[in-house]
Formats: structure tokens, sequence, C-alpha cells
């Protein structure tokens, strides 16, 4: 299969679907559902099915962002992009006959339901990973190929050799987006360079940093995309066999997930053949059992084995000595959902977006205390000021902001003064804090930092695995030495003895985890010092 | 890290430890090569003849000054490469790890069968623990005297995981597993069954001899009396290697 019988199949999927004037798409992602999208979707089905043949449909469809407004409506025509559609918020069951109203010729949208087509929430962002989210249907595998899905899988596979893509991905400039921003293109040269033989591949979706779901959200929205990144991949370091490490806590994931691996196997998109070529790959799903330290690449492939999940001193590195002892590539979600449209438009497409050091986009899952809750998708290099009060929509309820907190629990805040940085990986580390994975978590000036420090290392805390002394016990005193401050019982040598373990746990600890969990203290420490002092007795 | 298997051919590389200059095979490991040259590098997990965790942590090294500090254990020697093994910032991060095992759980020496024979107070001794800064956390653990010959009592252990891996790996039987996560850690005998009880358990007492510290002994020994002997791991080791 070439790309012109790709297209043609799409075409023909076009023809058959029957495409109405208007699709009403209602989002069905975890926060939506969550908020009653479920009976939404029922009740403008059942109104859809009054109105003339050919007219409108209805359809369920991934996250569209601004989760804090569910559940979500939009009514576009079909295939169109977000920014093209109308999209009502806060939508109940009684408000299906106005919405099917409207999209009848003449008529008006719902303005009372509607959200400005001007919102900056929507136009500031530029959707890349999240191109089909929100407009894809997650469980049809038709609705994917329909907006050119597979199209980069299949123009690696008929028109480029593995070292191609390769090149292709080392051009992008594109960095692991995971947290470590280590460059993709190396990791795959690396394990492509190991000796023949078995090789696996490894997505991870142990997303588990409190506040971070964007791994969730592209999963659920567009779960093919991951799948065709994989298997592009594996064609790039001649693997044959892919696992998608999922944390059991997204059982909506993990559902369609599995859906779109048994359509992707019966339509010859995976599996054996793959497109009539001498290409097999095959993806099977592994649920993480509710441990954080399994988003650590060794204890996840531990865990994948069937072992417990403990980290493993690195090097050997997972490309050398991974998975069961074979060479093994392991990246992100969203570092998978990147791959399709950088083997589609070319990595010098991918390039151009973004800042020097760090391209393409980001997806950010914001949280907190922010008037627009949700997911975005921003260049990189977009500055932070403009994230939280162009984007976010400010702090709610008049307040002040105090910080932002990115990278989950191994990273750190940004007060106010720092602000005007442009978000990419290498100046959020010189503010002590890191990319990671996407979580941004918004604080307002009633938050106390002691406190925030306090729960970040109670995470860390209970998630430590236990292995290495300086996470298993400097996590548990550094806990009890912060307790105390918050308690107003601690004195300033508690403070040392507080400042010299983060040193030593970040010195020593084995793994990342151990090593980045000192990271929220000694961030708060670094802005918010008179916070702790003022605590001392 | 998986157990080295024996190369032939490997190439010998000289490098530096703490200004000396050394050769070693290429694929030793710092640890060996300072074991081997009279380097006193602390360590606790690792021992000779198992597999290597790198999980105590106290001989991380530093590496060509690097900013990283590198565990002994789990890393391989280099031609050319410097390695500091003992400057003030590792002594007072050694002596950081070792307090906070002594508060992790309790080790009261006076009272301990292995006391004048532990490794962990030898490591205290050298390490120049004279006092701990952190709050012990006091805890209560159980001790199981199930076993006819042996008794573990986890007030002592300090979860290095030895008699795990000689009773998998030397004596096959993989009697000793871990459980829990984080402080609440421990070593069980089959899935959590009492020792006594335990089928897979053929009581050659491996795992007695290699624990550090009082956590597994004989039974019917008092304060003190706890002698350890770990000899047998190199005759065993070499006596395999000639098959």
């Amino acid at each position: 299969m070439n790309l012109d019988d790709l297209e043609e199949l799409a075409a023909k999927y076009r023809a058959e679907s029957k495409e109405p004037d208007t699709e009403i798409r209602v989002c069905m992602a975890a926060s939506c559902q969550s908020s009653g999208a479920g009976p939404v979707l029922e009740a403008l089905s059942a109104a859809c099915a009054d109105t003339p043949p050919g007219q409108c449909a209805v359809k369920g469809v991934g996250c569209m962002g601004l989760c804090s407004a569910g559940p979500l409506v939009a009514v576009a025509a079909p295939a169109a992009p977000l920014d093209e559609a109308i999209i009502y918020r806060d939508v109940t069951a009684a408000d299906a006959p106005d919405i099917l109203a409207s999209i009848t010729p003449g008529a008006a949208p719902v303005e009372r339901l509607r959200i400005p087509s001007d919102m900056p929430f929507f136009a500031r962002q530029h959707r890349i990973v999240l191109e089909n989210s929100g407009i894809v249907d997650p469980d049809s595998f038709r609705g994917y190929v329909m907006v050119g899905g597979y199209a980069g899988m299949v123009r690696a596979l008929s028109e480029m050799t593995p070292q191609d893509v390769i090149n292709e991905v080392t051009t992008s400039g594109l960095r692991g987006r995971g947290g470590g921003g280590y460059p993709t293109g190396l990791k795959w040269s690396t394990v492509a360079k190991m000796p023949p033989g078995q090789k696996y591949v490894i997505c991870n979706a142990d997303e588990g940093d409190p506040g971070a779901f964007m791994d969730r959200a592209v999963l659920e929205s567009d779960p093919h995309r991951v799948l065709e990144g994989m298997a592009i991949a594996a064609y790039a370091i001649g693997a044959n066999k892919g696992y998608v490490y999922v944390r059991a806590e997204y059982p909506l994931a993990v559902e369609r997930l599995k859906t779109a691996i048994r359509k992707a196997k019966r339509t010859g998109f995976l599996g054996n053949h793959i497109c009539e070529t001498q290409f097999n790959f095959d993806i099977e799903i592994r649920l993480g059992a509710g441990a954080f330290v399994c988003g650590e690449e060794t204890a996840l492939m531990a865990s994948i084995e069937g072992g417990r999940g403990q980290p493993r001193p690195r090097p050997p590195y997972p490309a050398e000595y991974g998975l069961w002892g074979c060479p093994t590539l392991i990246n992100n979600v969203e570092s998978y959902a990147n791959i399709p449209p950088i083997i589609s438009n070319g990595g010098q497409w991918f390039a151009g977006i973004g800042t020097e050091k760090s391209k393409g986009t980001k997806v950010f899952a914001l949280a907190g205390t922010i008037v627009n809750t949700g997911l975005i998708e921003v260049d990189m290099g977009t500055h932070l000021r403009d994230i939280i009060f162009e984007i976010g929509g400010g702090i709610p309820d008049g307040k002040a902001f105090k910080a932002v907190q990115t990278g989950g629990p191994s990273g750190g805040c940004v007060p106010e003064e720092h602000l005007d940085i442009p978000v990419d990986y290498d100046s959020l580390k010189t503010l002590g804090t890191m990319m990671g994975s996407g979580g941004m978590i918004v604080m307002d000036e009633s938050s106390n930092m002691v406190d925030v420090a306090r729960f970040f290392m109670e995470f860390c805390m209970d998630e430590s695995c236990g292995k290495c002394i300086p996470c298993r016990a400097g996590t548990q005193q550094m806990h009890g030495l912060l307790d105390k401050i918050a308690k107003a019982q601690a004195s300033r040598a508690d403070l040392e003895l507080l400042e010299e373990l983060c040193e030593v746990v970040q010195a020593t600890s084995l793994c990342g985890l151990g090593q980045t969990a000192p990271n929220p203290v000694l961030s708060t420490l670094r802005y918010f010092r008179h916070e702790y002092e003022e605590k001392l007795g | 890290m998986p157990i080295r298997a024996v190369q032939p051919n490997v190439r010998v590389v000289t490098l530096n430890i703490d200004g000396q200059d050394l050769s070693a095979r290429e694929d030793e490991t710092i640890i060996e090569v300072c074991r081997e040259n009279k380097i006193p590098v602390p360590s606790l997990c690792w021992l000779e003849g198992l597999s290597v965790v790198g999980a105590c942590r106290l001989c991380v090294v530093e590496v060509d000054g690097g900013p990283r500090l590198q565990a002994a254990c789990s890393t391989r020697v280099r031609e050319g490469m410097r390695v500091q093994t003992n400057t003030d910032k590792l002594q007072r991060y050694r002596r950081t790890l070792v307090e906070l095992l002594f508060a992790e759980r309790n080790h009261v020496c006076s009272v301990c069968v292995s006391n004048g024979h532990c490794e962990l107070q030898w490591l205290a001794q050298r390490c120049g623990v004279d006092h701990v800064r952190m709050p012990y956390r006091n805890a209560s653990y159980s001790v199981d005297s199930s076993h006819e010959m042996f008794r573990v009592d986890h007030n002592r252990c300090v979860l290095c995981t030895r008699c795990v891996r000689v009773c998998d790996e030397i004596e096959g039987a993989h009697t000793w597993d871990m459980m829990g996560r984080g402080s609440g850690c421990q070593v069980v005998t089959d899935l959590a069954k009492p020792w006594g009880d335990s089928e897979s358990c053929t009581s050659c007492g491996k795992c007695v001899q290699v624990c550090p510290t009082g956590a597994l002994v004989k039974q019917g020994t008092s304060v003190g009396e706890m002698v350890k002997d770990q000899q047998f791991l190199s005759i065993l080791a070499r006596r395999r290697s000639h098959r």
C-alpha cells in the first residue's frame, strides 16, 4: 500500500459514511463524562434522529480541552478543525432541542451556551498532537483514516528506509515529552544501531504526576495516532513487538486503546505484513498496578516482565539492555503522537516551530486555581504569563497569582517575577524546575508554600519503591521535617537538616524519583524562603 | 544489573583511583577494583558473588570530576577513568545515609546478637557516625522465630536484599522476596508466610550468613554471639566456575 492507496481508502470510507452537512460532536473524554456528557450524547442522538436524513449526525469525540466548562459540544462541518466550530459549554440534556434547532439552515447559534469563537483559550493554541482530539471519534478506525490518519506510517513503509525515518526525526529536533527532554532521534538511532535481533518498542503511558492528564487525553481522544507513532518507531529501529504500559486508573483510555489495536489489526494496519509490506509489528497493552515509580523506564520494564516495579542502576540503558535483556526503545505517549505529522510533513516543518533548542509544541494540563482548567497545546517558547493569564484566563475570584508548579513532584514552582520566561526545557531548568510531562498547577495567594512542599514530599514518600536508602528513608525524614515546620514546631536546626537531606537524597538516590524528590522543597526554599522562616520557633 | 558472564578476551584498562594508578579488566566494576587494591569503599548491599542491585548508595564515588555521583558497584571501569572515593562531600553523604538507616528501624546494638560482628555497626564507626541527627521513627516490627534453626528480626533489617539474592541465585530456592513499598518494605518468606511454614526453604542458612546485621540470625544466640561466615560464597563460586 502506498499513499495513493491510502487516500483511495479514505475516499471510499468517506463515501460509505454518507457524511452529513453538520456534525454535532460531544466530548466523551473522562472529564466531560464525569460532568454528565453521557446523557447529553443520548439526548442529542435522540433529537437528531427526528431531523431530515443527511442534515446532521451526532458523534462522541475526544477531549476539546476546556475541561472546566464541560460537558462540551461542538457543532461543525464534518472534519472541520476546532476553531471553525461553534462550541457550547456546560451543556445538559435539556439543551438538546435548542442545539438541534440551531443547525437548521438560517438559524442562529444558541448564544446562552456559546463560547466566543475568539476566546484566547482556543485561539492561542497550536494543535499538532491534539489536532484530531475533539474531532474524530476515538473508537472509529475509519474516522482516523478519513482525516488523513496512518499517512505517516504508510509513507514510512512505502517510501522511506528505516534510516530515512530516523534522519527525519533527528532533523525535527523532537525531544522526549515525558520530562527528561532527551533527543528522540538520538535515542532511536542508538537502538537502531544495536545488533539485529529481538528489539522492543514501549510506550510509557504511566502518567502519575498529580494534576497531569495529557497522556490520558491523547489516548482517550486519538489512540490510533499513538499506535501509528509506535509502528513508525518499530519500523525505524527494527522491532516487531510493542507494549503500551498504561496505568489501570485510566480505564477509558485502556478500553479505547484495546478497540484501536483490535481495529488496526483487523484492517492490516498492525500485525503481520502491515499494509502489504514485509513489516510485522504487534502491540500489547500492559496495565500498571498503581505505582508512580513504574513511570521510570527501568522499573516500567521490570513491571512488564512481571517482576517488582523497581528501578535498576543505569547504565546499561534500555537502548542496550532493556526488556528481557533486549534493546528497547521507550518513549512517552506525547512523543509518539508527534511522530506521524513529523513523517508526513517532514522534520524541517517541525523544526520550524518552537525555540532554538526545544522544537514543536507541548501539551499542558492546566489545573489548580485558574479560570480555564483543561488541556492546551502551545508552541514551545510561549511565555508562562500568556499561558496562565491569556489562555488560562487568570486567577478566579479576584485573587492574586502566587506561583505555578510545573513538572509534578519532580519539578518546582515559578513565582510571579519569572513568569515572562519562554517555556522550554532549558529555561525552566535554570529556574530550578523542569518541563516534566506537562502538568501545570496554578496557585493563588492563599496557598502556603510549605504545605505545597509537604504535599509533594508526602507523594514521593508514598511512592518510593523502597529499594534505595536515600529515597526510602530520606523522603520519610524530609516529610517529617516539613510537617514539623508546617505546624510551627521546628527550629532553625531542623531547616538546616532539611536542606542537608535535600542535597544527599538528590545526589545519591538510585533513580529519577529520588533524585528529583527534593526539587519542590528546594524550589520553594529558593523563592519563598521567608514562608519557611516565619514558621520557625 | 545481571550477573556478568565471564567473557573471553577482555581488554585491560588503566585507571586512577584516589591518586593511585591501577589496572583492571574492562568487565570489572569500580568496587571490585577497590576491594582488590585494598581501597576502602563502604558498601552494604554489595557482596562479592551476588548480583548487583545498587540499592544502598553507600559506595557512591565521584567519577572524572563530574557532578553526578556513580555507585561503585554498578559502574564499570573505563580506560583513563579518574575516581575519587573519599572526598569530604562523599564522607558527609555516607554519614547521612548511615544515620538514615539507624533512624529508620530499631538498631539497638547493646541488646543485639550481632553486636560487635555487625556490618552496619562497622559502617557507622568507619563513617564517623557518633550520633543521629534525625528523629528515630520507633516503629515496631515483628520478629519471626517460627523456623527451628533461624530467626528473622525485622527491627534490624536494612533491606539490602542479600538474603533474597543468595537464596535465589546461589541456593536456587527463592524463599525470600520483598513485599510492600517505601518504608513499608519488608523481606518475606514464601508469600509472607511464617518462615517455619515455608515449603521452599531448604534450611541451608546462607541467608543468615550473608545478612549484614542481626536481622537474620541463628536461634539460641545471645548478645554478641552471632558471628557470620561469608567464606562459602567465594568457595562455591570457585567450584561452580570449574564446571
